[in-house]
C-alpha cells in the first residue's frame, strides 16, 4: 500500500509494468519492490527448496527473496533482484521456481515433505543405484529446485568493459563515502566515488534525521551535486565495486540500462577495471535478521527496510505493523512509521532493560516474537511475555533487527580474516587486509551519522596524504550521534522451522543438525547446509548461522571463524567480464593483401592461429574440396601455381653479431652462409626437442631475415628476445618482425621461372639465381626480393614485395599463372605437395619430436654449442625411438587418416602394442594414392616392412607398407632443375 | 596483478607473457654434466614467500624481466631487465 | 607494362564518424624502424638531431611534430615517421624500413579518451597521457603504440593485417559511448 504524502518519488510521473502478466503502476523513483509493495503484492517468489511463498525482505542489493525475470525472451534476465530494479515504464517482470503459478505452485508439496528434506539430504538420499544419479535423480533436482532459467537462446544485448585509473577510490557513496571523497578531492588526489544506489546517500535515502539542520537526504544531494561538479571528482552511480585484486585493482559492475527500455547500440552493463592508488571502503553496514517460527512470511522484513520503504517510497506491507529487535536502532522504524501514520502495533525489544525511543507506540520490553502466520501474507504473529505467557497480535507487516553487520566482504578478498568485535556483537574488517585499502564508517563498526562523516572525512584525507596530497579535514557537519547499544539474539527458542538464510531454505534446525554430524567447520557447515550460497551469499544471515553453529559445538564466535568472502560481492554476469569477446570481438583476425581477391575466386578461408588463408580455389565444375586440391597439386607439378605465404613470420636481423646469434639459436651453422644465400635452420627448446624450422636469407653482410612457420612466429620472437636479452646480450644485434611490411608469395612449378620473367624488370636464369639463392628484384618497378626456395619440391621461388602491392601483384601472378595453365593454390594442395616431399610441418615438430626423430641428427652441428644441444644428446632421445616414415596404402582399404595409430600386422589394436601414430595424410593426385607421414617404432631400420593402421575413433583399419618419408623426386632433381 | 615494468612502468599483468624461475638465466656449461642440465631445466621450489620469476613483457617495450613477488602476500616486490644484470 | 597498384592498410575501412568520435587513416609517410646497435644510442641521437632535427626519444615519448616524428617503439626502439632515413644513421643502428607494416590510424573528439579506456588497460587520461606521451600496450587483444597527438586526439598503430579488427574494436567501443550519451548517470 502506498503511504500517502511520504517518500521521495515522483508522483507525478506514473509508470506502468506488468508482474506475472498483471499489470500495475507504480511512479519514477520506485524499485520494483517498492511499487509491486504499494501495488499490495506481498508474495513476489518461492523459495529455492520447499517452494515456501516469499515476499521482499530488503531494501537493497542483499535481497534474498524477491528474484525475478526481467524482460521476455533473448533479452530475459533471470535473478535479477526486485530491490534494486529501477522501475520503468513497459517493465516486464516475472516470478520465478514455480509451476504452473506464484499463486498455485505444485511443488510446493516439497514443503510438506520438508521433515525428509533437511540438511544433506540430498547427499544420504539419492545414493543408490549409481546410475540414477544422473539420469533421475538429478534432473528432477534441478527441475525443483532452483533460481531463475535462462532463455536458451543467444543474448543479444551487448556488454561492455572498459578501464578506469584514480588516486583515491572510495567505495560508497553514504555519509562517510561523501565526506572520504570530498576531503581526498580537496587535498587534491584525483577521486572515483562508486554506489551501488542510483543516487549518492546510502542510509541517508531512507532515514529521517538531519545534517546541519536539514533533512539528510537533501544534504546528500547537495553533496552529490558538489562532488559531481569538481573536476578531480568522478561520480559513478548504479555501480557496485564487487572485487578488491593485487596492486590496488578493483572490479566494478556498472548498470548501464537496466533502468530503462532497451535500447540499440546501449550496453546493459559496463565491467570496470579500476586501479586506485588507495581505497577508502565506506560500504555501510547490513541488517540481520532474527530468527524463530516461519518468520519467513511475506511481509516480515528487516526493520531498516521497513524504514526505508515508507520513508523513501512511500510504501508499506500493510497498515498495521509491528517492530522486533533487540537494539535501539530498531526503534527508530517504530517512530517513523508511527509519524507517517500507519499503527504500529507494537515496538518489541528482546531486552529486559530498554526503554521506548520510538514516542507513542505500544512498547514490549523483554518480549520476544515466537512465530508467524499467514501463508502468502503475514496476519498475525505470536509474542512471548517475559513470563512465558503468549499472546497474538493482528499485523501485517513486521520489521527485524537483530543488529548491523558491517560491510567487511571487500576486505577479505585477498584472503584477510575480519575480527570479532564484541561490543557490536559483528566482524569488523582487521586494518590492512587489503594494501591501500582503509574502511571507514559503518562498515568498521562506527554506526552514528555523525561518527560516519567524522571518520570517513578522515579516512579521506589520510588517503590522499599517503599519496603526497596536502589538505585539511573538511568542517564535520553536525549530524545524530546516537550510541548503538544491543544484546544479541540470534535466534528465539521453540518448536517449528525458523529460518535464517531464506534464499536456500536453511534453518536453525539444519545448523544444529550439521553440528550434531560433525560437519563443525563453518566452512563444511556451509557446504552441508548450503547456509550463504547463491546469489545473496548469506548477507542478513551468515554470523546467526555462526554464532549459532559456535553455540552448538561450545565454541565462542571469533573460534568458530568466518566462510571464505570472495569476490564478487554481488552476482556480475558472465557477458559483462567478457564483454567486448563475442564474435569478431574473440580474437583479431589477420588478413593477408590477397584476402580480398582470395575470396572473390570463392576460396573458402581457414584459419590459421589468427591468420585466414584459403582453402582451396573452386573452379567450375568442381564439386568438392578434393576436385580442387587435386588439380591444384598437378597444377603445380605440372604448370605452375601460386600461393600467399606472407603469414610465415619474417624477422630482420642486423648487426655484427648475428651470425654468432643464429649460431646458437639455430641447431646448424649459419655464420659460414654468404651473401645472396638461403639456408633451412632447425630451432630447438633447450630440452632437445624441435621447436621451429625455417630458411634464413643472408641479404647481404650485415642483413639477414629470418622466415618462421606460421604457428610459431611468436613463439620464436619471444625466444630470440630471450636469448639476446638473457643469455647473450653483449652480442650487438638488433632484430624486429617484418611480417607485415612484405607480403610474399611462393611461385611454384615447372614453368615458375617463366612467369616470373615475365613480370621482373630483369629476367633471371638458373646461373644467377640457383636453388637457394636470394636477392634483390624490380618486379613491375616495385623493388622487391626474390627467394629460390622450394617447400612443394618443385622449382620455385618466393618473391617478396611492399604489402601495400601485395594485393595487386598476386592478382597479377594469378593472372599470368592461368595463362600458363596454372593458378592459384590453397592450404590444401600445398599440404598433399609437402606430404609428396615429406616435408614436416608442426603436425610433425608438434613439441614431442627431437631433431633425431625426423631424420636430422646430423643437423645438430657438432662443432658449436646451440640452444638444445646438451639435452638432445640424453640419453633416450637417441634411441629406442618413434621415427618419422612415409606410409602408402597396401591392403583393401586406401584410406589413411591423421591421427590413427600404428600396431604390427599380426598383433591386437591395443594400447600395449602401438608401435606409432600418424600424423598427416593427403591424397597425391601424382601417386595416384593416399599417402601419410607418420612416427614408426624404430622406423627407418623398417622400410618396405608392412604396419596396420588403426583408427578406433573413424572405424578405419589398413594394412600399409612403411616408406622413406620423401615419396616423391626424392634425389630433388625438380627443385634444383 | 600490476607488474612495474622498468621501462614502461607500472602495467596490468594482461600485457605480460609469464615464464617461470629465475633459474633459467643461469645456464650451465654444455659439460656441466647431466645433474646441471636436469636441475636448470626440470627442477623447481615452490615458496611460500619471496620468489623470482620471469616474465616478458610482450604487448609492452618487449623486454624481459626478473619479478620478484611474494606468493602468499601477492605483493611484487621489484622488477629489473635481465639483461641489466650482465650490463658491463 | 602494367603498374602495380597501391592499397593503403584501411582501405574501404576508413573514415568512421559515430556520434562524436571519428577515426581516420593517416598517411605517416616512411616508416622506418631505429634500434641502435650497442654503445650507439648517444651518437645515434645526435645524427638523428642534426639529419632530422629531432632527438631520440626516451622510453614513453615521441618527438618531433606532424609530419616528422620519432616515436619510441619499445626496448631500444623508435620508430621514425615520414622522412626517408638519412643514410648517416645506419652507422649507429639497425635500419628496417616498416613503412608497409602498420596501419595508423587518427582517432578524435571530445570523448576519445571514453572510448579508449573501453579498449586499453593503461591509463590515457590527460593528467597522467600528456601531448606526445605514447605507449606500448593491448587494444582489446591487439598490441599497438598509442601516441596523443593533440589535446583530443590519439595517433594508434597496429599491425596491417588486423586493420579490420582495429576498426572493428574501435567501432564498437565509439558505438557503445555515443549510446550512452543521454543516459543520466552514465558513467563515460
Amino acid at each position: 500500500m502506498r503511504i500517502e504524502g511520504k517518500g521521495r518519488i515522483d508522483r507525478g510521473t506514473r509508470l506502468s509494468f506488468r508482474f506475472d502478466g498483471t499489470t500495475h503502476k507504480g511512479f519514477a523513483g520506485d524499485t520494483l519492490a517498492s511499487a509491486l509493495m504499494g501495488g499490495g503484492v506481498r508474495m513476489v517468489a518461492r523459495s529455492f527448496k520447499y517452494h515456501r511463498p516469499r515476499g521482499v525482505l530488503t531494501a537493497g542489493s542483499e535481497e534474498p527473496n524477491a528474484l525475478v525475470t526481467i524482460g521476455t525472451g533473448a533479452q530475459s534476465d533471470p535473478n535479477i533482484r526486485a530491490t534494486t530494479q529501477e522501475l520503468f515504464d513497459g517493465l516486464q517482470a516475472r516470478s520465478q521456481n514455480n509451476w504452473p503459478s506464484l499463486d498455485f505452485d505444485l511443488l510446493s508439496v516439497n514443503d510438506l515433505a520438508a521433515p525428509f528434506l533437511g540438511a544433506g539430504f540430498y547427499y544420504k538420499t539419492f545414493m543408490w543405484p549409481k546410475a540414477f544419479w544422473e539420469r533421475v535423480y538429478e534432473p528432477f533436482i534441478r527441475r525443483a529446485a532452483g533460481l531463475g532459467a535462462l532463455s536458451g537462446e543467444s543474448n543479444t544485448d551487448t556488454y561492455e568493459k572498459a578501464f578506469a585509473f584514480c588516486d583515491v577510490l572510495i567505495i560508497g557513496g553514504g555519509p562517510a563515502g561523501l565526506m572520504a571523497a570530498l576531503a581526498a578531492a580537496q587535498a587534491g588526489a584525483d577521486v572515483i566515488l562508486c554506489d551501488e544506489d542510483t543516487a549518492l546517500g546510502g542510509r541517508l535515502l531512507s532515514e529521517e534525521e538531519e545534517i546541519d539542520g536539514r533533512p539528510a537526504a537533501e544534504w546528500a544531494a547537495e553533496m552529490a551535486a558538489k562532488a559531481t561538479a569538481m573536476d578531480n571528482v568522478r561520480v559513478m552511480t548504479r555501480t557496485t565495486v564487487t572485487g578488491a585484486y593485487d596492486q590496488g585493482t578493483y572490479g566494478a559492475l556498472e548498470r548501464v540500462s537496466h533502468h530503462i527500455p532497451t535500447q540499440d547500440g546501449l550496453p546493459r552493463e559496463c565491467f570496470w577495471r579500476i586501479v586506485a592508488g588507495r581505497a577508502v571502503l565506506c560500504a555501510g553496514a547490513l541488517e540481520r535478521h532474527i530468527a524463530f517460527r516461519d518468520n519467513d512470511r511475506p511481509g516480515v522484513m528487516m526493520a531498516s527496510a521497513l524504514r526505508a520503504y515508507a520513508n523513501r517510497w512511500g510504501v508499506a506491507p500493510g497498515r498495521s505493523v509491528a517492530v522486533f529487535g533487540n537494539n535501539d536502532n530498531a526503534h527508530r522504524t517504530a517512530r517513523d512509521l508511527a509519524q507517517a501514520g500507519l499503527h504500529v502495533a507494537a515496538l518489541i525489544d528482546s531486552r529486559h532493560d530498554a526503554q521506548n525511543l520510538a514516542g507513542d507506540v505500544p512498547f514490549y520490553a523483554g518480549h520476544q516474537v515466537t512465530r508467524a502466520f499467514g501463508r502468502k501474507g503475514l496476519e498475525a504473529i505470536t509474542l512471548r511475555a517475559p513470563d512465558g505467557s503468549e499472546s497474538r497480535l493482528q499485523v501485517e507487516g513486521l520489521g527485524l533487527s537483530g543488529g548491523w553487520n558491517p560491510s567487511v566482504h571487500l576486505t577479505c578478498h585477498m584472503n584477510g580474516r575480519p575480527q570479532w568485535q564484541d561490543d557490536i556483537a559483528a566482524f569488523v574488517p582487521t586494518p590492512g587486509a587489503i594494501p591501500g585499502m582503509s574502511v571507514a564508517g559503518a562498515a568498521n563498526g562506527v554506526f552514528s551519522t555523525a561518527a560516519c562523516l567524522q571518520s570517513g572525512a578522515e579516512a579521506g584525507l589520510e588517503a590522499a596524504k599517503a599519496l603526497g596530497k596536502r589538505g585539511d579535514l573538511p568542517a564535520i557537519p553536525e549530524a545524530e550521534n546516537a550510541p548503538y547499544r544491543l544484546r544479541r539474539l540470534w535466534a528465539v527458542p521453540g518448536k517449528g522451522r525458523a529460518w535464517l538464510d531464506f534464499q536456500n531454505d536453511v534453518s536453525v534446525k539444519d545448523i544444529k543438525q550439521a553440528a550434531t554430524e560433525n560437519f563443525r567447520s563453518v566452512e563444511h557447515m556451509k557446504r552441508y547446509t548450503t547456509q550463504g550460497m547463491a546469489t545473496d551469499q548469506g548477507k542478513n544471515s551468515n554470523v546467526a548461522a555462526l554464532a549459532i553453529l559456535a553455540d552448538a559445538t561450545g565454541r565462542d564466535i571469533p573460534e568458530t571463524g568466518t566462510t571464505t568472502f570472495r569476490p564478487p560481492y554481488s552476482p556480475v554476469a558472465i557477458a559483462a567480464m567478457g564483454a567486448g569477446s563475442q564474435g569478431k570481438g574473440f580474437a583479431p583476425e589477420r588478413l593477408t593483401t590477397s584476402h580480398a581477391a582470395s575470396v572473390e575466386m570463392g576460396a573458402p578461408m581457414i584459419e590459421a592461429g589468427l591468420w585466414y588463408r584459403p582453402s582451396y580455389f573452386p573452379r567450375p565444375g568442381e564439386k568438392t574440396w578434393r576436385q580442387a586440391c587435386d588439380r591444384e597439386v598437378t597444377m603445380v607439378r605440372e604448370a605452375v601455381g601460386v600461393c600467399d605465404v606472407s603469414t610465415l613470420g619474417k624477422i630482420d636481423l642486423q648487426g655484427p653479431d648475428v651470425g654468432a646469434f643464429l649460431d646458437f639459436v639455430y641447431s646448424n651453422t649459419f655464420s659460414t652462409l654468404k651473401p645472396g644465400r638461403v639456408r633451412y635452420g632447425l630451432m630447438l627448446r633447450e630440452d632437445g626437442t624441435v621447436m621451429d624450422d625455417g630458411t634464413t636469407a643472408r641479404l647481404s653482410d650485415a642483413q639477414w631475415v629470418m622466415t618462421t612457420t606460421t604457428a610459431a612466429a611468436g613463439n620464436v620472437m619471444r625466444h630470440l628476445e630471450w636469448v639476446h636479452q638473457a643469455l647473450c646480450p653483449k652480442m650487438d644485434l638488433r632484430f624486429i618482425s617484418v611480417t607485415e611490411q612484405w607480403a610474399q608469395f611462393a611461385v611454384a612449378g615447372p614453368k615458375a621461372r617463366e612467369l616470373l620473367n615475365g613480370l621482373l624488370d630483369q629476367p633471371i636464369e638458373d646461373e644467377i639465381f640457383p636453388f637457394m639463392q636470394c636477392g634483390p628484384v624490380s618486379v613491375m618497378g616495385v623493388a622487391a626480393r626474390l627467394f629460390r626456395i622450394s617447400f612443394s619440391g618443385e622449382h620455385a621461388y618466393e618473391i617478396a614485395v611492399p604489402s601495400r602491392y601485395g594485393d595487386s601483384l598476386f592478382r597479377t601472378l594469378v593472372a599470368r599463372a592461368e595463362a600458363l595453365g596454372g593458378g592459384a593454390y590453397g592450404m590444401e594442395a600445398l599440404n598433399v605437395l609437402r606430404i609428396e616431399k615429406g616435408h614436416i610441418t608442426h603436425a610433425e615438430i608438434h613439441g614431442r619430436t627431437n631433431a633425431f626423430d625426423i631424420g636430422f641428427a646430423r643437423m645438430v652441428s657438432a662443432k658449436k654449442d646451440c640452444i638444445g644441444k646438451t639435452m638432445a644428446a640424453r640419453p633416450g632421445l637417441t634411441e629406442d625411438r618413434e621415427q618419422l616414415v612415409g606410409l602408402r596404402p597396401v591392403g583393401a582399404v586406401k584410406q589413411l587418416t591423421a591421427g590413427a595409430h600404428l600396431f604390427n600386422p599380426t598383433e591386437a589394436a591395443v594400447r600395449e602394442n602401438d608401435q606409432g601414430y600418424v600424423t598427416s595424410v593427403g591424397y597425391s593426385p601424382t601417386l595416384g594414392e593416399m599417402r601419410a607421414l607418420a612416427f614408426l617404432r624404430d622406423g627407418r631400420d623398417r622400410h618396405g616392412e608392412k604396419v596396420k593402421l588403426v583408427d578406433h575413433l573413424r572405424g578405419i583399419k589398413a594394412l600399409c607398407e612403411v616408406t622413406d618419408p620423401v615419396a616423391f623426386d626424392s634425389d630433388g632433381g625438380r627443385l634444383r632443375g | 596483478m600490476r607488474i612495474p615494468c622498468p621501462i614502461c612502468g607500472e602495467r596490468d599483468r594482461r600485457e605480460f607473457y609469464y615464464q617461470g624461475a629465475a633459474v633459467m638465466l643461469d645456464r650451465p656449461a654444455p659439460d656441466a654434466g647431466e645433474a646441471a642440465w636436469d636441475s636448470y631445466l626440470h627442477l623447481r621450489d615452490n615458496p611460500a614467500g619471496p620468489t623470482q620469476d620471469l616474465w616478458f613483457h610482450e604487448a609492452g617495450c618487449g623486454a624481459w624481466l626478473v619479478v620478484e613477488r611474494d606468493t602468499v602476500t601477492h605483493e611484487v616486490i621489484s622488477a629489473r631487465l635481465v639483461e641489466a644484470r650482465d650490463a658491463d | 607494362m602494367a603498374e602495380l597498384l597501391v592499397k593503403t592498410p584501411c582501405e574501404g575501412l576508413l573514415p568512421v564518424e559515430i556520434g562524436t568520435v571519428r577515426m581516420s587513416e593517416i598517411a605517416p609517410g616512411q616508416i622506418t624502424s631505429l634500434a641502435p646497435f650497442r654503445g650507439q644510442g648517444e651518437a645515434l641521437s645526435e645524427t638523428l638531431k642534426t639529419a632530422h632535427g629531432m632527438a631520440w626519444p626516451a622510453p614513453g615519448r615521441s618527438t618531433g611534430r606532424e609530419g616528422a616524428r620519432c616515436v619510441w617503439f619499445g626496448r631500444e626502439q623508435a620508430m621514425l615517421l615520414g622522412p626517408a632515413p638519412d643514410v648517416g644513421l645506419a652507422r649507429y643502428a639497425a635500419l628496417t624500413d616498416q613503412s608497409d607494416a602498420w596501419a595508423v590510424v587518427r582517432i578524435e573528439g571530445p570523448l576519445v579518451e571514453a572510448v579508449l579506456a573501453r579498449l586499453v588497460p593503461i591509463d590515457l587520461r590527460s593528467v597522467a597521457f600528456k601531448r606526445g606521451h605514447t605507449a606500448r600496450t593491448l587494444l582489446q587483444h591487439m598490441s599497438v603504440s598509442i601516441t596523443r597527438i593533440s589535446e583530443n586526439a590519439f595517433q594508434i598503430m597496429a599491425f596491417r593485417s588486423m586493420a579490420g579488427t582495429l576498426v572493428h574494436d574501435l567501432s564498437a567501443a565509439m558505438t557503445a559511448v555515443a549510446a550512452r550519451g543521454d543516459i543520466a548517470g552514465a558513467s563515460t
